[in-house]
């Protein structure tokens, strides 16, 4: 009974974040039809950034309060600027090929920012770990948690229905769901789709730093991150299904929990686990739990 | 003469929507169909269901006495029946010899086929007769995405005949092919076909193609057949009028 | 089947390759021996590539064949290389007999993806593997050839041979391979897989088959780096690992096999030196080179020569 409910808490805790990563990934290859390899390098460009300010911060001796600002505010300015200088500089070269040329050169991309990562912060790692330690711990029954968890669980539901809103009840919103449906058709009714892409990869870039920004203070940010968190955030979104944030959101919560029962039971084979739930999930919906249905080829 | 293909009741619904319902055709060996009806009436979707493209709700369909309800495309191939396809389904960037070579090669040539070299002298000499036959031999070299609407349909229709298939159903053929070309289009396409005495199922559009390529046709409306008998026949029931063909239509018959 | 030129001048390049061997540096037949066991991995990529498929993951085989090779010789003291390449690719083979399964449902993205993460699981688990030395991997035992065991000082240049041997074999057997029925078979799934379907063939039997191929090709290439370097460790299962030999591949492009066996020459000359000077900036300049191939040279470098062709002519 303890071990379920650490493993329904961590679980939870742990999908809370694998969703704001998925969802920048997923949102971006809806639009875009991308698959971007390299938005794990955001995740980890995110998670630096906030460890360099949060480092700095606390040293200058700052109001404790006000450093989860701090925190948010160095993943909006990390992911935007890398995003768009990302997506203007590079992608924009290469549209029009199709969608395995874009695999290729988001994976080049990847390679980049690896490697810029390594030469602005270097390989030894960063830890910020005041603003978790700050909101001290919890306990729910017989387990105990840190309260940072629980806000980011919080903020994670917080930014799910954000997103939902957006993309639903907003006329921007609408613009971006009608090029997910069909880029063509969007074309022709005058919607300026260029603008729609900067737009939404500068989004799903800051969505990416954002997840890495908050976790940051709970873990220790070292190098190989980034593609730790691409092979995690790829099984979220393929299990939920491409292009969908309600399957980013379902495919968290699976991947999540999934991890979470396995870190307390078996950590060894913990990825394993994870893509043996997704191929369980594939087998029964090939496309993912949310995808949209392919139209007729012949 | 016996049935080469029967199908009974076949359905297929996707969801809400019925693309197919009761649809029971019986085709003899050697006949030649037309199929008219009006885009989305159910003709392709009887096409893909015969072939195995996709599986009927609820129905069969039978080929020469054997079931083959729900079997895959390829070895609804490999039993007899070919298809070409509404818009070409050709190998883009490979030459139109190319192509040729890979339908010899995979539909003609048993399991020992595959690890022998595709380009022998002999297959391709038979490559070009076969492109010669359908009047494309002068594209060999060409890569088929740059071809022409006509040379593509023709090639398409070409690689479906390589095994020589007793049962042919051919999917609008001159859909996209410039009005004076679609007569020596189908004279080159029928030609083979009468010679070899298969079956032929084609649908089509233009209703002076029908009439004068088909004995037989078969009209198609939501989903279901509305009509099928003989050329003229069909052709002047009220329903086809209304349905299918639009309105009256006054052209000089020869007897 | 005759001697075409593409066999013959592989065959010639063996040769050539073998009788230089006594008389080149240490270093560089060092060199060339990695280059062609990696070559291996290479080709099985180009292999998949030409149906279509991207594979990010082959380091998942070629870590297998090196561990194989690895566990058997430290802990049943086998030391024959055939023997060892053999359990290598068993090893391997069984493996994407299994993942082959799931993998020849997928395409594009998702295969590719997949095939990432494969190789990032046995990452993984070998990292957390202490029996098998984590994160620094162990050493390999020193090779021998069907009951021949040569001198210590002389085993790198036999293994060199040995590597010259299977690398162009496998090259040789791959060009013809590419000509057959079922080497079209790739390039016809990978332009229209409905016409494939439609021609009597079954696309995922084809794709399973050679995504089995290129793992054995990808385990011998492990075994045969294993012992050349004597050393195995998971950074062969690594991302960046399997990322190099798709670079290599688009380097040379996919027309011609000898050009991936020269790209992979060339890759290693300049990562032996480049990797140390600047460790930092390695990945980088893969990914800005990687970048201008796909945008100027989406063939490989193998298309500059039918531009210089064309020119002369």
């Amino acid at each position: 009974m303890l071990k379920l409910t650490a493993i329904l808490v961590d679980g939870v805790i742990y999908a809370s974040w694998l969703f704001i990563v998925a969802a920048g990934l997923t949102l971006v290859y809806g639009v875009m039809r991308i698959l971007n390899l390299a938005h794990g390098s955001l995740y980890a460009i995110g998670a630096y950034a906030a460890a360099s300010a949060i480092g700095w911060y606390f040293k200058a001796g700052y109001v404790p309060a006000a450093s989860y600002l701090l925190l948010v505010g160095a993943a909006l300015a990390a992911g935007a600027v890398v995003g768009i200088a990302v997506e203007r500089g590079v992608l924009r070269v290469f549209y029009g090929r199709d969608e395995v040329v874009m695999v290729l050169v988001t994976y080049a991309v990847l390679l980049v920012l690896e490697d810029l990562i390594k030469l602005v912060w270097g390989v030894e790692s960063y830890s910020a770990y005041q603003p978790y330690q700050l909101l001290g711990r919890a306990t729910v029954g017989p387990v105990s948690f840190a309260n940072y968890d629980f806000a980011l669980v919080g903020v994670s539901a917080a930014l799910a229905v954000a997103l939902w809103w957006g993309l639903n009840r907003t006329r921007q919103g609408k613009l971006l769901l009608a090029v997910i449906y069909d880029r063509e058709l969007a074309t022709a009714l005058g919607i300026n789709v260029t603008r729609v892409f900067v737009v939404t990869f500068a989004i799903g870039s800051v969505l990416g730093a954002l997840a890495g920004a908050l976790t940051a203070p709970a873990i220790s940010v070292t190098t190989g991150l980034g593609v730790e968190v691409i092979v995690l955030a790829f099984a979220v979104v393929v299990t939920g299904g491409l292009g969908s944030i309600g399957g980013a959101l379902v495919g968290a919560l699976i991947v999540g929990l999934a991890r979470a029962a396995s870190v307390h039971l078996w950590p060894e084979v913990e990825l394993f686990v994870i893509y043996g739930v997704m191929a369980l999930v594939l087998a029964v919906r090939p496309q993912g739990l949310f995808a949209h249905a392919a139209a007729r080829r012949i | 003469m016996s049935a080469i293909l029967s199908t009974k009741s076949l359905a297929k619904s996707f969801g809400a929507i019925t693309a197919a319902a009761d649809v029971s055709v019986t085709v003899e060996e050697g006949e030649i169909v037309g199929v008219i009806g009006a885009n989305g009436a159910g003709k392709t979707t009887f096409i893909n269901m015969v072939t195995g493209y996709l599986t009927p709700t609820s129905g069969s369909i039978h080929f020469r006495g054997r079931d083959i309800t729900g079997m895959p495309p390829r070895r609804v191939v490999r039993a007899g029946i070919c298809r070409s396809f509404q818009v070409s389904q050709l190998f883009g960037e490979l030459t139109a010899l190319d192509n040729m070579l890979i339908a010899l090669g995979m539909l003609r040539e048993g399991a020992l086929g595959w690890i022998a070299p595709l380009h022998t002298t002999r297959r391709e000499r038979q490559a070009r007769e076969v492109l010669a036959r359908y009047t494309i031999e002068e594209h060999a070299a060409h890569p088929v995405a740059t071809l022409p609407q006509g040379v593509r349909k023709l090639l398409d229709i070409a690689m479906a005949t390589v095994s020589a298939p007793p049962l042919l159903l051919l999917d609008e053929p001159t859909s996209g092919v410039a009005i004076d070309e679609k007569f020596p289009l189908m004279d080159t396409v029928m030609g083979p076909v009468r010679a070899s005495g298969a079956a032929c199922l084609f649908v089509e559009h233009d209703m002076e193609i029908v009439e004068r390529y088909a004995a037989r046709v078969i009209a198609f409306y939501d989903g279901r057949i509305l009509a099928d008998g003989p050329v003229a026949e069909v052709l002047e029931d009220p329903g086809v009028r209304r349905f299918v063909i639009g309105s009256e239509i006054h052209r000089a018959r020869a007897g | 089947m005759g001697l075409d030129r593409s066999t013959l001048g592989l065959g010639a390049a063996a040769l050539a390759l073998l009788a230089a061997g006594p008389l080149l540096p240490d270093w560089l037949r060092f060199v060339g021996t990695v280059a062609l066991a990696n070559a291996l991995v290479v080709l099985g990529v180009l292999l998949l590539m030409r149906a279509g498929l991207v594979s990010f993951g082959q380091g998942l085989y070629y870590c297998i064949g090196g561990y194989a090779a690895g566990v058997a010789g430290k802990y049943w003291g086998i030391t024959d290389a055939f023997v060892l390449l053999a359990l290598g690719v068993a090893a391997s083979a069984a493996v994407a007999a299994a993942l082959g399964l799931l993998l020849s449902r997928y395409r594009e993205i998702f295969f590719a993806m997949f095939t990432l993460a494969f190789s990032m699981i046995l990452y993984g688990l070998l990292t957390k593997t202490q029996a098998l030395g984590s994160t620094d991997g162990f050493n390999v035992v020193q090779a021998s050839f069907a009951g021949f065991r040569p001198p210590q000082a002389s085993v790198k240049g036999w293994l060199y041979a040995l590597t010259v041997l299977v690398a162009f074999g496998c090259a040789i057997a791959l060009q013809r391979y590419l000509r057959s029925g079922m080497g079209y078979a790739g390039e016809a799934i990978r332009e229209n897989e409905i016409r494939v379907e439609y021609l009597g063939v079954s696309v995922r039997r084809v794709i399973y088959a050679k995504y089995v191929l290129a793992a054995v090709l990808a385990a011998l290439g492990g075994g045969l780096q294993a012992l050349a370097t004597g050393h195995v460790g998971p950074d062969m299962a690594y991302w960046t690992t399997s990322g190099e030999f798709v670079f290599v591949v688009l380097l040379g492009g996919t027309t011609h096999v000898g050009a991936a066996l020269a790209a992979s020459f060339l890759f290693e000359l300049v990562k032996s030196y480049v990797s140390h000077l600047s460790p930092y900036t390695w990945q980088l300049s893969l990914g800005a080179v990687l970048l201008a191939i796909i945008l100027f040279l989406p063939k490989g470098l193998w298309s500059l020569r039918e531009r210089f062709a064309r020119k002369a002519a």
